[in-house]
């Protein structure tokens, strides 16, 4: 153990103090900040506004209008011939051709004619677009006044998920943080997995072709040696996302603080869309007994109902399912998995390393280690968020090579039976334990060989070689 | 220079190690004596560096045990003993001074203790100033020397070099060879496996050789070169004519003239006679005035390449 605790401090050192890690533990949070800033920067900017020239010869077509203004509709003049050669000049437009034969009961024969094909999203607006023109437009023929079918039209239902929980009690629920949680917890995962189980891969190769394995293996047991390596390796990971988290969170506050971004509007966001959330619960809630109250504090809350303060309400809903996320155990779990699934894999990443002399000669052992933690991964966007308690969940959940990423994506759902987290656990630690014995014995053998590419073959028969 | 006790330090006992389907050593026995130097010699894959591995405890033999003083081996044993591989590694990026302190303490030294033994050892074999460069900064032989520093710093009672001058110039080979002297003279048990025989005469008290997988010849260096002695002499002195040995008990081996009169014979005595009988003829039969005589015993280069090539003889003819 003391030997382990040695080795665990030079792993930990060395790592922390070389350069690399300097720079990517200030670069990481930069990156971290670009890659949620570029793309709002993107989204906002106009650039990706597209340009419709019309040429209506049927002239039923009418005013067509974009309502998030991601199109600009310009009308053109006849002849198509000449439209087209305009197209070629205008770079980044396309062109909308409606035939002289077109009419609102048989509205076939549009045409787009474009430069550059257009994104399937954007064609796919443009589409929507247009049937909705043609439907108001057959509306109106039929008399339907627009204003009396903008006052039929919903807009404004969302779907409000309580769920039971087993105390009998009732929690907000919301599938889009549900699952931003679970992915999130999915993703850091599955990243520090793959980043940290390829440095205990590299970090064994680089001993044994170093021949440094040779001097330590007269004073430690191959196996101090392997755990050493990954604990070390998993604390400068755990370091680093630490050092990230914080760096992160300054970065940010210093960021809002330049732009003047304080936070006591939030605040009174906050407040004002508890006004609103206390009127709606107090309406639902309601019965003759309270009416009264409820009216008024509803026709407060009304009285402000412009758009800006429903959404603050939206907002506010989502803050307080923020709030009904039973954040310890959930934590709890995923630390428990993050490190579980980590030390799991590091076990076998070490083994490869151990067996192959060279870097490059690593992938074809690779192979087998890295699919089910990409499957897993895959499954987890998939079939886990749209079923999380199906039965695909359920098993994926339990196996050690899926679980740490399948279960911490079916977590926050709920409706995981306490038997099935313990059970999955269980595994987990057990498929620990496994996968280190059988690196271990990998590792003990084939870190001491050199020059030959090992078979899996030969790999199997190292497990049963003795001492 | 102790003299050997009789009890030895380490006992290899009917040892076999098989890879796969290659046997790396099979049924090896002999007794390492306390305090001598010991040399395990052998071609090149003849076994010596799976023994080690079996001695060192980085394997555990298949068959056979190793007894060190008596006991059979265990991991306790792992700190009395001090292993100098053939191939030589370090980490790269680590300083010397660091890199020793964290090899000492895997050996179970405590952290000063260690720093006192390392800087004694800096300053003997040299190291001025460079204990804070890192390792990739320091001369290939600086390194083979930090190296050897982390054999020895624990000051383990038996210590195994394994080919301990290769890459070392001739300055620093020596300065290694008079430290190893040294820790003999303090009582440690030393195994040295080469295959570099001009090294094993000057050094080795004991020999045992190995050849594919078994062991051919053990016994101290004198034993094993006597019992290689052939009666053969080579005499020089004067003589107009060259002496003529004609008796059925001696043999000729070689016989040269050398300018102003010289010869050089070199003679073998057949069916037991003395050499007394050999210099009586030479003085009463011959006009040789003799000058030196000595008897010719077989270096351990020679009786080396011999056994090596009898037992490879008799494998053919098994």
């Amino acid at each position: 153990m003391e030997k382990i605790w040695l080795i665990f401090q030079r792993e930990y050192l060395t790592r922390v103090r070389k350069k690399s890690f300097v720079v990517m533990t200030l670069v990481g949070p930069l990156l971290l900040a670009a890659a949620f800033a570029i793309p709002i920067w993107l989204a906002t900017s106009d650039d990706d506004r597209v340009t419709v020239r019309v040429l209506d010869e049927s002239g039923k077509l009418g005013q067509l209008t974009s309502a998030d203004s991601s199109y600009r509709f310009v009308p053109v003049a006849p002849p198509l011939a000449a439209a087209k050669l305009g197209l070629k000049e205008q770079k980044g437009t396309v062109l909308l051709y409606a035939p002289p034969t077109l009419s609102l009961d048989n509205p076939a024969g549009l045409q787009l004619f474009t430069e550059a094909n257009l994104g399937l999203d954007q064609q796919l607006g443009l589409e929507k677009l247009l049937r909705r023109q043609v439907e108001q437009l057959r509306l109106r023929r039929s008399g339907i006044d627009e204003t009396v079918l903008a006052a039929a039209r919903v807009t404004d239902l969302d779907l409000k998920t309580t769920r039971l929980d087993a105390s009998g009690g009732e929690k907000d629920d919301n599938a889009g943080l549900v699952v931003a949680l679970g992915y999130g917890g999915a993703l850091l995962i599955y990243l520090f997995t793959f980043l940290y189980g390829v440095q205990v891969m590299r970090g064994v190769t680089e001993e044994k072709t170093n021949r440094i394995v040779e001097v330590m293996i007269s004073s430690v047991r191959p196996f101090q040696l392997m755990m050493g390596k990954i604990l070390g390796i998993a604390a400068v990971g755990l370091t680093q996302f630490a050092l990230w988290v914080v760096l992160s969170y300054g970065v940010t506050t210093a960021l809002a603080s330049q732009f003047g971004i304080d936070k006591i509007p939030a605040v009174q966001q906050t407040n004002r869309a508890q006004t609103a959330l206390a009127a709606e619960a107090a309406d639902t809630g309601s019965g003759a007994t309270v009416g009264g109250a409820s009216a008024t504090a509803k026709a407060a809350a009304m009285s402000e109902q412009d758009a800006g303060t429903a959404q603050k309400a939206k907002f506010a809903g989502v803050w307080s399912q923020v709030k009904a996320v039973n954040w310890g155990t959930l934590l709890a779990v995923f630390v428990f998995y993050f490190l579980g699934g980590y030390l799991l894999y590091a076990a076998l990443f070490g083994a490869v390393g151990a067996a192959v002399d060279a870097e490059t000669d690593a992938q074809q052992f690779m192979m087998p280690i890295t699919m089910p933690l990409i499957l897993s991964f895959i499954i987890a966007q998939t079939a886990v968020i749209n079923n999380p308690n199906g039965p695909v969940a359920v098993w994926m959940s339990l196996i050690p090579f899926t679980s740490p990423i399948v279960m911490t994506m079916r977590i926050p759902f709920g409706g995981v039976p306490a038997w099935q987290l313990a059970l999955s656990m269980t595994l987990l630690v057990l498929g620990f334990v496994g996968t280190t014995w059988l690196a271990g014995r990998i590792y003990r053998v084939g870190i001491l060989l050199y020059g030959k590419k090992p078979t899996f073959k030969e790999l199997g028969k190292w497990l049963f070689y003795k001492g | 220079m102790t003299e050997p006790s009789a009890a030895p330090l380490l006992s290899v006992r009917h040892v076999g190690k098989q890879y796969d389907r290659h046997t790396a050593v099979s049924d090896v026995s002999f007794d390492i004596p306390a305090g001598c130097i010991f040399g395990l010699l052998g071609p090149n894959g003849a076994g010596k560096t799976s023994l080690i591995r079996i001695i060192t405890q980085i394997t555990a033999p298949d068959k056979g045990e190793v007894l060190f003083k008596g006991e059979r081996l265990n991991p306790s044993h792992i700190s009395r003993i001090g292993y100098l591989p053939e191939e030589r590694g370090l980490y790269k990026k680590m300083q010397v001074g660091e890199q020793l302190v964290y090899l000492a303490r895997l050996k179970g030294m405590a952290k000063s203790e260690a720093v006192r033994r390392i800087n004694t050892w800096l300053d003997k074999l040299d190291f001025k100033g460079q204990a804070q460069k890192n390792v990739e900064d320091l001369s290939k032989g600086m390194q083979q020397k930090v190296q050897f520093i982390a054999t020895v710093l624990h000051e383990p009672e038996l210590l195994i070099l394994d080919e301990p001058f290769s890459g070392f110039d001739p300055i620093n080979a020596n300065l290694i060879k008079d430290e190893i002297l040294e820790l003999r003279r303090k009582g440690t048990t030393i195994i040295f496996s080469t295959h570099r025989m001009e090294s094993v005469e000057e050094l080795c008290d004991h020999i045992a050789l190995l050849n594919r997988s078994r062991k051919i010849l053990d016994g101290p260096v004198k034993d094993v070169r006597n019992s290689f002695r052939t009666s053969t002499y080579e005499i020089l002195g004067t003589s107009p004519s060259p002496p003529i040995l004609a008796h059925p008990d001696f043999h000729v081996v070689a016989q040269e003239r050398l300018p102003d009169n010289h010869f050089r014979l070199t003679a073998q005595l057949l069916n037991g006679v003395q050499l007394n009988v050999l210099l009586r003829y030479l003085i009463e039969k011959t006009p040789a005035q003799i000058s030196s005589v000595h008897e010719l015993i077989p270096s351990i280069n020679d009786i080396f390449i011999r056994t090596v090539r009898e037992s490879e003889a008799a494998l053919v003819t098994a």
